[in-house]
């Protein structure tokens, strides 16, 4: 029995996607954002409800059932999850959604024999096993289940290269049989694809495999709602993969490199073209008290926080540190760069954690004009970020990387755990510079001793 | 609808959402993130019209599969978007939430 009439479940579903577009539309601004954020979880109720009223339905207790359960699994996990741990949790959801979509089209076979609507269910399933089994793969590096150095061996790139003709061979082959038997060996084989997409990726260029996968889901819901013929389905799957092609995009102009030189980079061998050898040159390393009094009497401090902040956990002290320094008067920024984290983004939400307000949190553009007034630069677990080679030697692996520019700022304190150079191998010409003083040691461990060195002043 | 009409929302719609996307703060790339991800979750609409018209038990087992998946992507991705935008605090609001704790620490 249906409730309502189609023309009110069209409204409604209109409804439901203003409210999704609404909600990203809130991202503007961190004052918008939450409310933004409860008015797309409104519009997810209200498509839900108006499924329930609109299509004749049996089986509804063993929905309802499955919905419990969905819901009960993943609250309590959305709630408790570390801010740390949130590219796991986002490659996790990204994963159960594209699923669930390829599990949609392998059951909407059944019901058409239009062929364009089969062309859909085969992009559908397709997609949405390469973004389930990708996003597992990831969640495995992320979550340190298995190696987060790239998975690469010699017959690779054929293996690929097989695995993505035989899954268009099959795709065609369903679109004109229609057969299920085939449709299972497309998914078995789009999750060969997601396996082999990600294993080569190194653990540095997850945020680029994070957001490709996002556009891919999004795809895939866009590609299931034009097989169901429901227009909500297409619309949010297409901001989904809207969202997601400009992050992906985003990451690789913040990489300085291509989408694909990252997905395939690895298949070549990457060979880096900087020095390998250390050299002994004479770097000016400090105490944490010496460090402190260069930025308790300073007047302008910009600090710079770096994935080495994260992984050790500082976050919390470099607020603090921000705080204390705060109270003396001193004007305290801290510049972000995009691939600062494992996702895009992900620095700024560690620092929000830590209740840094979002008005000290400044972009790369924003920031780096402002380098020049600051008296101290304090990097903090960050190297190839910062690094002038980016802009000084064509040779360099990381050269057309936007850097933040660092070497502005009247000091330069590296708070590093060693001389080992970075990510891309590569030395950082910076830390010779007379400007510059090092402090040696953890990052936490680093920040704590500054810390209460700035106390004691 | 018919193929015409949802293809030209389609179309639109990926307009609509390149020029939302793009005016995004690189700040809430993370919220965005999770955000564009909660929203997908919306395959939980698919996946309850497919369930409902289930006859065959195998069928209605995928399907009831898919329905548990695309909840967990629904509900958890909201929530967890909902907490991180709560921690983005201006500086007003953080100065009297960060100098309470402060106060504490000082009288233990």
């Amino acid at each position: 029995m249906t409730l309502i009439d189609p023309v009110w479940t069209s409204l409604l579903y209109l409804a439901a996607a203003v409210c999704f577009i609404l909600a990203l539309k809130g991202l503007n601004s961190p004052r918008t954002a939450r409310r933004g954020n409860l008015v797309g979880a409104f519009g997810a109720a209200l498509a839900v409800a108006t499924v329930f009223m609109s299509v004749k339905m049996d089986n509804v207790p063993w929905i309802l059932g499955a919905m419990v359960v969905g819901s009960g699994v993943a609250a309590p996990v959305a709630r408790q999850v570390k801010m740390t741990q949130m590219p796991q949790l986002v490659a996790l959801f990204n994963g159960v959604g594209g699923g669930a979509a390829a599990l949609v089209a392998l059951l909407e076979l059944a019901h058409t024999e239009d062929p364009w609507v089969r062309v859909a269910i085969v992009f559908t399933l397709l997609v949405g096993a390469v973004s389930f089994a990708g996003s597992a793969i990831t969640f495995s590096k992320l979550q340190e289940l298995m190696t987060t150095r790239p998975v690469v061996f010699a017959g690779l790139p054929t293996l690929m290269g097989a695995v993505l003709l035989a899954a268009v061979g099959a795709a065609v082959a369903v679109v004109f049989s229609g057969s299920l038997a085939l449709a299972l060996l497309l998914l078995v084989l789009g999750l060969a694809a997601g396996v082999l997409l990600v294993l080569p990726v190194g653990g540095a260029d997850v945020p680029i495999v994070i957001s490709l996968l996002n556009a891919f889901t999004g795809l895939a819901v866009a590609a299931s709602g034009l097989v169901l013929g429901n227009v909500l389905l297409v619309v949010a799957g297409t901001l989904v993969g809207a969202s997601g092609t400009i992050l992906t995009r985003a990451m690789a102009a913040a990489m300085g490199r291509s989408v694909a030189g990252i997905l395939f980079g690895a298949f070549k061998g990457g060979s880096t073209a900087g020095s390998t050898a250390v050299s002994d040159r004479p770097v000016r390393s400090s105490s944490a008290e010496d460090v402190a009094v260069l930025l308790g009497y300073a007047q302008r401090v910009i600090i710079v926080p770096g994935y080495g902040l994260a992984v050790a956990q500082g976050q919390h002290t470099a607020a603090e540190l921000a705080l204390a320094l705060e109270a003396r008067g001193i004007d305290v920024d801290f510049a972000i760069h995009p691939v600062a984290g494992r996702m895009p983004g992900h620095m700024n939400v560690l620092l929000a954690e830590a209740n840094v307000p979002y008005e000290s949190l400044k972009e790369m553009g924003e920031i780096n004009s402002e380098f020049r007034t600051a008296d101290v630069a304090l990097v903090v677990g960050a190297n190839d970020v910062v690094n002038p080679a980016a802009k000084t030697s064509a040779g360099s692996p990381i050269y057309g990387m936007p850097i933040l520019e660092v070497a502005d700022a009247r000091q330069v304190v590296f708070l590093k755990r060693s001389m080992r150079p970075g990510f891309a191998g590569i030395e950082n010409e910076l830390m010779y510079e007379p400007q510059t003083t090092l402090l040696f040691g953890d990052a936490k461990e680093s920040l704590t001793k500054v810390l209460s060195a700035v106390k004691a002043l | 609808m018919d193929g015409i009409a949802l293809l030209t929302v389609t179309v639109l719609a990926v307009f609509v959402g390149f020029e939302v996307v793009s005016k995004v703060s690189s700040t809430l790339h993370t919220p965005l993130m999770s955000g564009a991800n909660a929203i997908h979750g919306i395959i939980l609409v698919g996946a309850i019209i497919v369930a409902g018209q289930a006859s065959d038990p195998w069928v209605l087992t995928v399907a009831l599969l898919a329905v548990v998946l695309a909840t967990a992507n629904l509900v958890g991705g909201f929530v967890v978007t909902d907490r991180m935008l709560e921690m983005f605090r201006g500086r007003k609001r953080e100065v009297t939430a960060a100098k309470k704790p402060e106060a504490k620490e000082g009288m233990r």
